[in-house]
């Protein structure tokens, strides 16, 4: 990984074209969830948001690209990763946001859920537009 | 190349009568620190704080925001937290600084009159700029020690006790922030991992109020006991806490809750298989 | 692709979880374990996840669906070992793991299934060997 010369790792690219990206893209964002200084339950709700958004990439959006980073408002470090694709988009956000309790099929849980595991979800989405999710955790 | 004021005067007089000029300073820095450093050790400090002034200002005095002064300030910062640490108030050691100002007035020229003052002005405004460095890098440090503090204290506010083989017990003591249980739940769950506990006795007599938030947290709290395979019991439940839950409509489902931690621990042991059973009378 | 090894311990098969799962290795171990349930007879499943770091929403429905599947073959199953860190994030995710019973080691997990099945613990493998027990094997 690069560094930049405060010895901080630059933002990382990752393509979403299979499984195995999914697992690469869980320990990017664990890596820059350690740089970040986030405590161990902060790692894992992080990196559990990382997968889900992952996978939806992947299953729902035909495949795309992770861009995970470090961050810093002055105050505290934080980790921010970034999932594109030009996918169908998501028709209804609203939904998807609000569905999928715990029997959760397709998209529900894995946007709902992994919004309530972080500090700052945005989503970009529209029908023919593809999606655009970008997740912040800050350090405590 | 950084705009420069005209201040060669002050400039030209930081170089040639450094010794007066410092002499000066190290006086007027003492007379207010009341005995905390002894003059050695301030002549060491501000001769070198001296020299980064002088290499700072150069040809000139730049502007404040010029990288020449980086390492001015870095030595400011590590100044005022020495006299932090020997027991000077932010004010002392500003004020400190400030003497400065007085040591250079004395040397300049009086005939110079009007040009001089000029200079000195912008000299003096620089010199405000450093004491007021020395100020923020104090409040940092005060800060980032209160926040070390807190978090302290956080840990040593909620300890996990094991009561006995498979039952753990947390005495919850004070409000029930985020923050606060957040941490209450690592240290309670990993307990439960570590003593191989399959039940875990949550007392809230030290909690002051319940509110559907502070409920929220509790069941959080059980539902993840439950997914790692144990379960809570809470305890603590005042008349007072028990008549508000109620009024609020807070729900405890299937969790069970007791007055007394006595209670509580009876019915994990039993759950845990054990009895507890009153020796019989000796024969009299 | 690697698979997840499955062990035969009596009439219990153990599942260790060790590496970060794949999708399609966890959808993999799913059809396994199905296949060694009926090959072995089974009645009782341990999936331990202690090295597990991360249980995200489609790991947990795997395990809901596995035990599920377990139960029809009339197998019970108890997910074991699962770290803190996992339990919290997933109640904040809002992921049940459908009813699965959990316990906190492999050791708690065969003593539920021996008492709730009455189903012999690891140490009898030895009686039950030497007994020629038609379970066995």
């Amino acid at each position: 990984m690069d560094t930049t010369a405060r010895g901080s790792p630059s933002p990382q690219d990752l393509p979403i074209e299979g499984d195995a990206d999914v697992v690469r893209v869980r320990q990017a964002m664990r890596t820059f969830a350690i740089a970040a200084r986030l405590g161990l339950v902060e790692q894992t709700k992080a990196v559990t948001a990382a997968s889900e958004l992952a996978r939806n990439t992947l299953v729902h959006g035909g495949g795309g690209e992770a861009t995970i980073e470090l961050v810093s408002d002055g105050r505290r470090r934080g980790v921010r990763a970034t999932f594109v694709d030009t996918g169908a988009g998501i028709p209804d956000v609203d939904q998807a946001l609000t569905e999928g309790w715990s029997t959760g099929t397709g998209l529900g849980l894995g946007l709902s859920g992994s919004r309530r595991l972080v500090d700052a979800f945005d989503i970009d989405t529209a029908p023919g537009k593809g999606t655009r999710v970008c997740i912040t955790k800050w350090a405590r | 190349m950084a705009k420069k004021d005209d201040s060669t005067q002050v400039v030209t007089l930081l170089r040639e009568r450094r010794d007066e000029i410092l002499a000066g300073w190290v006086a007027g820095a003492l007379a207010g620190m009341r005995g905390r450093m002894s003059e050695a050790e301030v002549r060491t400090e501000l001769s070198a704080l001296y020299d980064a002034l002088v290499k700072a200002t150069g040809d000139g005095l730049p502007p404040s925001t010029a990288p020449e002064l980086d390492e001015l300030r870095a030595q400011l910062r590590e100044l005022s937290r020495s006299r932090a640490r020997a027991g000077s108030s932010p004010s002392e050691t500003a004020v400190s600084i400030f003497a400065l100002k007085e040591a250079v007035l004395s040397e300049l020229d009086d005939a110079s009159g009007a040009e001089s003052l000029a200079d000195f002005l912008v000299f003096s405004r620089m010199v405000d700029d450093m004491g007021l460095i020395t100020f923020e890098a104090y409040a940092d440090a005060r800060e980032s020690v209160i926040a070390n503090q807190a978090d302290e204290l956080l840990e040593l506010s909620t300890p996990v006790v094991k009561l006995w083989d498979g039952v753990v017990a947390v005495p919850l003591v004070g409000t029930l922030d985020s923050a606060r249980t957040q941490v209450v739940m690592e240290k309670l769950l990993e307990a439960l991992i570590e003593t191989e506990s399959e039940w875990a006795i949550i007392d809230i007599t030290g909690v002051p109020a319940v509110d559907t938030q502070v409920a929220q947290h509790l069941f959080k709290t059980v539902v993840a006991a439950r997914l790692m395979g144990a379960d809570c019991i809470i305890s603590g439940i005042r008349p007072q806490i028990a008549q508000t839950i109620v009024g609020l409509g807070i729900e405890f489902g299937d969790i069970v809750t007791k007055a007394k931690m006595a209670d509580a621990l009876k019915i994990t042991l039993e759950k845990a298989g054990l009895d507890i059973v009153r020796r019989p009378a000796p024969p009299t | 692709m690697d698979r997840v090894p499955v062990l035969k311990l009596g009439d219990v098969l153990l599942v260790s979880i060790q590496t970060d799962l794949e999708d399609v290795v966890a959808l993999a171990l799913q059809a396994d374990l199905s296949d060694r349930i009926v090959a072995t007879g089974a009645r009782g499943v341990v999936v331990d996840i202690s090295a597990l770091e991360i249980v995200d929403s489609f790991i947990g429905r795997v395990f809901a669906d596995l035990a599920a599947t377990a139960r029809v073959l009339d197998a019970e199953t108890v997910v074991v070992g699962m770290r803190p860190a996992v339990a919290i994030t997933l109640v904040d995710l809002g992921l049940s793991l459908g009813g699965v019973r959990t316990a906190l080691n492999v050791e708690k997990g065969l003593k539920i299934l021996r008492q709730d099945l009455g189903l012999p613990m690891a140490e009898d493998l030895e009686a039950i060997t030497s007994a020629s027990n038609p379970l066995a094997g």
